[in-house]
């Protein structure tokens, strides 16, 4: 038996976890979030200082978070979860006590310098919760009612806690990541049936109850669905982003206009173009061909995520992987569904690439987590 | 807790069927998502690539350089400048006092203007550009567009502007432009689109408007690039327009210069005609303004001064204007009586100093009257009991054909606002206007230019023209439009017998020349510019039975505004006449001490193309002439230079 052989055969430990770090993923995302410089450097003008370089900065601060999580055996993080998700909460709670306002939403918590966001460090928390959980669960039991309405309270607190804020985006982002842990734990497909039927219930309640003295939802949000519902149909107003992002997107073609050239994003006809927008950027100045690399580039992201998670016979590594690589994909798929006007506009940044200092540093945050399950999984 | 292997197992078996469950959702909508691209990007993408172009370029017009306006040398009247301005966008500037106050470290705004700026920048829309200073100089421009990028919302503009290098001299021919108002469009039935164009500049009054689809010029077109808030990037391309016509006038500078000084502070207007084609050498109203005021856009207190002042700057006195000819209209009298046969030059007419007509009775000017006077004497010393006689011979109606003949009561067609066509009133007229039978006392006021006559200098003018010519010549201001000169109008026989205009030029001349002679004090001594000329004093107020029996007031007594109009009309050379004068004096009293040399010094400058030498006035007055002359304000020769100042 090699040296090499024997290493991969049991958990590494020390210096050698670096052999062991899953190198192609760290690769991706780099890859993903040079892509993101690139286009803050654009949409800023061609100027480092406005969005670029901080995004790198946080990239930096963020990738040895990375590495500071993954070298930690994820035993560790199973023994934290229950301790961070209740933590968690509890900073959702002071966020709904002392936070500060931002867009007519309660979302931050000023700590000194540091602007936290707990609702973004949720997902995660969620996941490592869920996990725990049906790690510690006995397989034969996750169906049954008792032991379905444990996690279903566990993703509705928090749930309820940022829908309280309000963000709606954020909210349905828990409940989706959560009710993907809980389908490949193994909950019976009768369960999801029946929420995705009580949730068409659900959106037809909140349609009813618009402009009555119950109204369930705000009156921007409502606007925002008729928006994404008909874009053209008030195109100065409140369709006006979608309309110009579907214009800025449609209009770079095949192969775009050019690094730095794309009119809708230059002349500022396209809205929040360094934030939820910046796909529309992307896609203008690089054409199909460059959207296409990017959403391939992901697709290999939670592509060696999930493999990474077939392999893994811990239950807790995989389930959180699983978590993880789907909380990435949502952000992925309602970003971008929202810009090319297939979701409402719902406020949801493009993960790696959009700015904005929180999410990088959580989603790398998570991929910490993915590294630790893979670095220290059972061999 | 301890599990069986074959359940764990099992359970990882679930798990991995469930994440391949998983995976195909997330991949099924990966694909929708790639789907949705394919279909924007490739299938849609002309439409989109329409759409941004839309977003991006904007089709902008460019305003044309105003024809130019030239006197008959070339001397530039009204011209284009370049004109550097500074507006603000509000919307685009987060600060407005701020962004101000740095501007005022830049250029010269006082603390009252920035005040008042942002008042306005308040009250207007926030996406328009607001002007916050005109007519920089280069120096303050440079210094402000170098600042620009600091200056958010703050950009720097270069248009052309109206300029009238001469000031008030052509105030009243030219007019004026102005941007164009909402009253303006809604008189237009089809408004050029480059009239939407903000501050675009049309003529308001004058030439200026009379002429302003020759002066206007075509729009060009640009294309350019502009971002989200309508900021022009980059120009993408350009057609530029057609240049307004350039127009050449017959005025002569220097003459209209010489003119409105020599009118000085008088509230007066005189004309000069050339008399072989009726070009009008000089056309003034005094007192004047500045029309470049009102291109920048008076300020209430200027404008105010201008309606205020009892001698009405703003008033064109010589086409608007139209006052009773007195006596410079005896020569029409006398025309339609030769011509009628009912009196011969050498009859004569005795005057004891008025005509008695029922109970009224008709004075003449000299109380103890004339004696025997003859044509040529009646004209000579303008006696009215001679008018009074052979007006009753003739009747009105003949009268006021032959002041329509010799251009009173007929509009003259000039490019001018308002122009007047006066009074030759006749039977129908009055039976017209006033629904009332003409009486004999109508004939015998009309026969010496008073009451219901009325002619305008520039009709005067005409007269005293066609009456030196026998042609009936047409006035005109136009010499050369856009470089073509216009054909010189050659000027029909009037049809009046030259031994009739013979008479009346005898008269005139004897006016000037004769011992007796009303304005005998203005004639010239050198036998190339002999003048023959006629005085006019015509009355603005009624004169009471009581009143002359007590004496009447001397008009140095009266308050100005009831004072007499001075009037004079004359021509030079008298043998072979070249330039006809006009000159009317509101409330000036008498017209030969107050018209008639104003007018003899107009007519003077316009035979010599300049200053007369001195030896053409009797020596008595030749020292008072030089001090007159050489302290009248004229402009600076070099402001006439002709292609001195380019089209900007």
């Amino acid at each position: 038996m090699s040296y090499l052989d024997y290493s991969l055969a049991t958990s590494p430990a020390g210096w050698r976890k670096i052999l062991h770090v899953h190198w192609p993923l760290v690769f991706l995302i780099g890859a993903v979030s040079s892509i993101g410089f690139l286009m803050l450097y654009s949409v800023a003008g061609g100027d480092l200082g406005t969005w670029a370089e901080p995004q790198m900065k946080r990239f930096a601060v963020g990738l040895i978070v990375m590495f500071v999580i993954g070298f930690t055996p994820i035993k560790v993080w199973k023994g934290l979860s229950v301790v961070g998700y209740v933590g968690t909460v509890l900073l959702l709670v002071a966020v709904e006590l002392f936070g500060s306002m931002g867009m007519g939403a309660q979302r931050w918590l000023e700590l000194g310098p540091i602007r936290l966001q707990p609702s973004e460090l949720m997902k995660i928390t969620l996941v490592m919760m869920l996990a725990a959980y049906y790690d510690w669960l006995d397989p034969q039991k996750v169906s049954r009612p008792l032991w379905v309405l444990i996690p279903v309270l566990l993703i509705l607190i928090p749930a309820a806690l940022v829908l309280k804020q309000p963000n709606l985006g954020t909210t349905l982002l828990l409940l989706a990541g959560g009710g993907a842990v809980m389908l490949v734990a193994g909950v019976s497909l009768w369960y999801f049936g029946a929420v995705i039927g009580t949730a068409i219930g659900l959106v037809s309640a909140v349609f009813e109850s618009r402009g009555t003295s119950w109204q369930l939802i705000k009156d921007y949000q409502f606007r925002r669905i008729d928006t994404f519902l008909d874009p053209s149909a008030d195109p100065l107003g409140a369709g006006y982003n979608i309309m110009q992002a579907k214009i800025a997107l449609g209009s770079g073609g095949w192969s775009g206009k050019g690094f730095m050239q794309g009119t809708q994003s230059q002349l500022n006809f396209l809205p929040e173009k360094h934030t939820d927008f910046i796909f529309n950027t992307l896609a203008e100045e690089f054409g199909f061909v460059g959207g296409i690399s990017l959403l391939a580039l992901y697709v290999l992201i939670i592509g060696f995520c999930f493999l990474s998670a077939f392999s893994n016979r811990d239950r807790y590594g995989a389930l959180v992987t699983y978590g993880i690589a789907t909380a990435f994909f949502l952000l992925i798929a309602v970003n971008m569904g929202m810009v090319m006007g297939m979701l409402p506009v719902v406020g949801v940044p493009l993960p790696l690439v959009s700015n904005g200092g929180t999410a990088m540093i959580i989603l790398l945050m998570g991929f910490g987590l993915v590294q630790s399950a893979h670095i220290h999984r059972p061999r | 807790m301890r599990r069986a292997q074959h359940l764990v197992v099992e359970a990882s078996r679930q798990m991995t069927r469930r994440g391949f469950l998983l995976g195909s959702l997330q991949g099924a909508f990966i694909g929708a998502l790639a789907w949705r691209m394919r279909q924007l990007q490739i299938e849609q993408a002309g439409e989109f690539q329409l759409l941004a172009d839309e977003n991006r370029i904007k089709i902008r017009l460019i305003p044309p350089a105003r024809g130019l306006i030239q006197d008959r040398k070339g001397v530039l009247l009204a011209g284009n400048e370049q004109n550097y301005r500074i507006t603000i966008i509000r919307e685009d500037t987060e600060d407005v006092p701020g962004a101000l106050a740095d501007l005022s470290r830049l250029i010269a705004l006082s603390d009252e203007d920035i005040a008042k700026l942002i008042a306005e920048i308040e009250k207007r829309s926030p996406t328009l550009p607001i002007t916050i200073a005109d007519r920089l100089t280069w120096e303050e421009f440079s210094r402000v567009a170098v600042n620009a990028p600091a200056l958010p919302g703050v950009s720097t503009e270069v248009g052309l502007s109206r300029i009238y290098p001469h000031r008030g001299d052509f105030a009243h021919v030219l007019g004026y432009v102005g941007p164009v108002s909402d009253y303006d469009l809604s008189k237009m039935e089809n408004p050029d689109p480059i009239l939407q164009i903000p501050k675009f500049q049309i003529g308001k009054l004058g030439i200026e408007a009379k002429l302003e689809e020759v002066l206007r010029g075509s729009a060009g077109v640009k294309r350019v690039e502009v971002n989200v808030r309508g900021r022009e990037m980059r120009e993408i391309d350009r057609r530029e327009g057609d240049a307004g016509a350039n127009v050449v006038l017959t005025l002569d500078a220097r003459l209209q210069n010489f003119l409105i000084a020599r009118l000085g502070a008088e509230s007066a207007a005189a004309v000069a005609i050339d008399l072989e084609a009726g070009d009008i050498l000089a056309i003034g109203s005094a007192p004047t303004f500045d029309p470049n005021l009102f291109v920048r856009g008076i300020s209430s207190a200027d404008y105010a001064l201008l309606t205020e002042n009892d001698h009405r700057p703003l008033a064109d006195k010589t086409v608007q204007g139209a006052y009773p000819p007195g006596s410079t209209f005896k020569m029409v009298t006398a025309l339609a009586a030769l011509e009628a046969g009912v009196v011969s030059p050498g009859e004569t007419v005795y005057c004891p100093g008025f005509t008695q007509l029922g109970d009224r009775k008709f004075h003449c000017w000299r109380r103890g009257g004339h004696g025997h006077v003859d044509m040529e004497r009646s004209l000579e010393q303008s006696c009215d009991v001679y008018y009074y006689e052979i007006a009753q011979r003739v009747g009105i109606d003949r009268i006021a054909e032959m002041a329509r003949r010799l251009g009173i009561g007929v509009k003259h067609d000039l490019p001018m606002s308002a122009v007047s066509e006066g009074v030759a009133p006749d039977k129908l007229w009055k039976q017209t206007r006033y629904g009332k039978d003409w009486i004999i006392g109508d004939t015998l006021n009309s026969a010496i230019g008073q009451g219901y006559v009325l002619a305008s200098p520039l009709q005067l003018a005409v007269m005293a023209g066609r009456l030196a010519t026998g042609k009936a010549l047409s006035p005109r201001l136009i010499k050369a439009l856009d470089d073509v000169p216009l054909p010189k109008p050659e000027a029909p026989p009037l049809g009046i017998p030259e031994a009739h205009l013979a008479a009346v030029r005898g008269g005139m001349h004897a006016v000037m020349n004769g011992n007796r002679g009303t304005a005998s004090a203005s004639r010239t001594v050198d036998a190339s510019v002999v003048m023959a000329g006629k005085t006019g004093t015509s009355q603005v107020r009624n004169i009471s039975a009581a009143e002359r029996a007590a004496g009447v007031t001397r008009n140095e007594d009266l308050p100005w505004e009831r004072r007499d109009h001075a009037l004079f009309v004359c021509y030079a050379p008298y043998d072979a006449p070249r330039v006809a004068v006009s000159v009317v004096v509101e409330h000036g009293g008498g017209g030969s001490a107050v018209a008639a040399p104003l007018a003899r010094d107009i007519l003077l400058y316009a035979l010599f193309d300049g200053l007369p030498p001195l030896d053409v006035y009797p020596s008595a007055q030749r020292e008072k002439m030089r001090e007159l002359l050489e302290k009248m304000p004229l402009a600076d020769p070099s402001t006439f230079t002709t292609g001195g100042i380019s089209r900007a």
